[in-house]
């Protein structure tokens, strides 16, 4: 799995905002329910598990369904606390992890 | 002119039979309904009751194309470590499977706020619950209105 991830995090933060995050995958999020053009479903290949840790710490996370609509958008809000890495990762149901960072930058 | 039509062969019989036919191969994928989402729901919520409130669902009332239509949830609460929205659960009931989302949050969100898109397989009712951290259920539900629904078509 090696989809593009979009990552939108405000530039600059001051200690305390709460600052919002908005995520996308490139991702089909195959349901298992559609039949292909030879008449058989096509299998499930959906992102289960949607996780951003700050600075090692789990903030957020999401368990997907395959309701979640293709190209998974997920957006959420953290409290800025110290300039750091938000760690991003997105979990297929074949076990799979792509993991994206971003850098925060806290004044 | 006398005779009597065979009842096997007059053109409504025949037209019923063909429509039987047709119901028959037309064989649906299984469905959620509402009973399959209370299920859902009383899973998520261990049983306890859900008090209508607090949660504000935004999704459009009227949807085009049901492939991906945008929704929020927004939950009254100082997200405080003592008082804070520990999870947000979005349910459907007419989609494949009635769950849509768990949104896992933290006093480190700072805010009760999640947004994501969703695909709607028919014009049905949409909930949103948002457990505390004292443990109680507060929900907000949403009719949904599709003219060109998702997950089946080719």
């Amino acid at each position: 799995m090696a989809a593009r991830a979009l990552i939108n995090i405000p530039k600059g933060a001051r200690k305390g905002d709460v600052v919002e995050i908005k995520t996308l995958l490139s991702h089909p999020m195959e349901t298992g329910f559609r039949t292909g053009v030879d008449g058989r479903l096509v299998p499930r290949d959906i992102i289960e598990k949607f996780v951003c840790t700050y600075n090692g710490e789990v903030v957020f996370s999401a368990d997907l369904h395959p309701a979640i609509a293709a190209n998974p958008f997920v957006s959420f809000t953290t409290v800025a606390m110290e300039s750091g890495a938000l760690v991003f990762a997105w979990t297929d149901n074949h076990g799979e992890t792509q993991v994206q960072t971003a850098r925060i930058d806290v004044a | 002119m006398n005779e009597t039509p065979i009842p096997s062969l007059t053109r409504r019989g025949a037209l019923a039979a063909a429509a039987g036919a047709l119901s028959l191969t037309l064989v649906r994928p299984a469905r959620a309904t509402p009973e399959k989402m209370k299920a859902v729901i009383a899973a998520f919520t261990g049983g306890k009751p859900v008090t209508e409130g607090r949660v504000k669902f935004d999704i459009t009332l009227l949807v085009e194309n049901g492939n991906s239509v945008p929704m929020s949830v927004l939950v009254e609460s100082p997200m405080s470590a003592q008082d804070h929205v520990t999870r947000i659960g979005v349910f459907n009931e007419k989609n494949p499977l009635p769950d849509v989302a768990i949104f896992h949050l933290t006093p480190r969100c700072g805010r009760a706020q999640v947004a994501s898109r969703m695909r709607l397989n028919d014009t049905q009712m949409i909930t949103a619950i948002a457990e505390m951290s004292d443990g109680t259920f507060w929900s907000a539900t949403s009719e949904v209105i599709v003219t060109l629904p998702a997950c089946v078509e080719e």
